[in-house]
């Protein structure tokens, strides 16, 4: 088996805040982050596919295609966008790099999967060169 | 659901490289220029993988300021800025990037606020690294 990584990169804004808190715990927990005005990230999305090389053309995915999947499931909603305030799935979830790496999972793997091909492996995302999550789908 | 959380921390060090249990000639042999008796330095890079539930509450894996301030106190501050040569885990035990590794990972993997310690990589220069996630 093997394994095939593509990057992407996308540009956002956030905030950490639960409702369910006071403001002092927000601020407590989640510190300069819980800035209501909010404050921005270039993010790098990787995602990894398994699977085997394709006996004719030698792919484990063609890239192109999963260049095209990455921009229009997670590029195309969080690129140059306000994640609490524009994305649905932080309506009421902290986004988190966590969060984040769930995310885009949940939006790519239904797609990678119906192609029938490889399949999706590992979703990392990059906050800053120092700040990652990842997340493998539930074991 | 367990989702992984991953920072990198900076270091800079000195070691050299040579064991009591090779002659001289053996340990030029076997280390190179890393066996220099002056030792040499590195800007390491060591970098932490938590793995866990992600708090409902939080969304987070490990709160990362908590993460600093243990790496900070049990790695950074041990470390950081000295002779490797030098440290009680190193007197028996020649510092190769190898051992640093397993040594940060020994250091950490019982101090984490919450989740599991998964995986440690310790960057020796931009074209060598080394990890290791435990027995």
């Amino acid at each position: 088996m093997i394994e095939l990584t593509r990057r992407a990169t996308f540009s956002a804004s956030h905030f950490y805040w639960n409702d369910a808190w006071p403001a002092e715990k927000n601020e407590q927990v989640f510190g300069r982050c819980a800035n209501r005005n909010g404050h921005g990230h270039n993010y790098t999305l990787e995602v990894t596919v398994a699977g085997q090389p394709d006996p004719v053309t030698g792919f484990v995915v063609d890239l192109k295609w999963l260049k095209d999947v990455m921009e229009r499931e997670v590029l195309a909603a969080y690129d140059h966008r306000h994640l609490n305030l524009e994305v649905a799935e932080f309506a009421a979830t902290v986004p988190t790099t966590e969060n984040i790496a769930i995310a885009a999972w949940k939006r790519l793997e239904p797609v990678i999967e119906s192609a029938g091909g490889a399949r999706l492996s590992r979703v990392r995302i990059y906050e800053t060169a120092e700040i990652f999550a990842e997340y493998r789908g539930e074991a | 659901m367990k989702a992984h959380f991953g920072r990198r921390y900076m270091l800079s060090a000195s070691h050299r490289l040579h064991t009591d249990a090779l002659s001289a000639e053996e340990n030029r042999a076997t280390y190179g220029k890393c066996n220099n008796p002056h030792g040499h330095g590195h800007n390491y890079v060591v970098e932490v993988l938590v793995g866990g539930a992600v708090d409902p509450e939080t969304g987070m894996v490990v709160n990362m300021a908590t993460l600093d301030e243990v790496v900070q106190k049990r790695v950074m501050e041990r470390f950081d800025h000295t002779n490797l040569n030098l440290d009680s885990l190193f007197v028996n035990c020649v510092p190769t990037t190898e051992n640093l590794c397993r040594a940060v990972f020994e250091l950490l993997k019982d101090a984490l606020p919450c989740g599991e310690l998964e995986r440690v990589r310790v960057e020796e220069t931009e074209n060598n690294f080394f990890e290791y996630a435990g027995e």
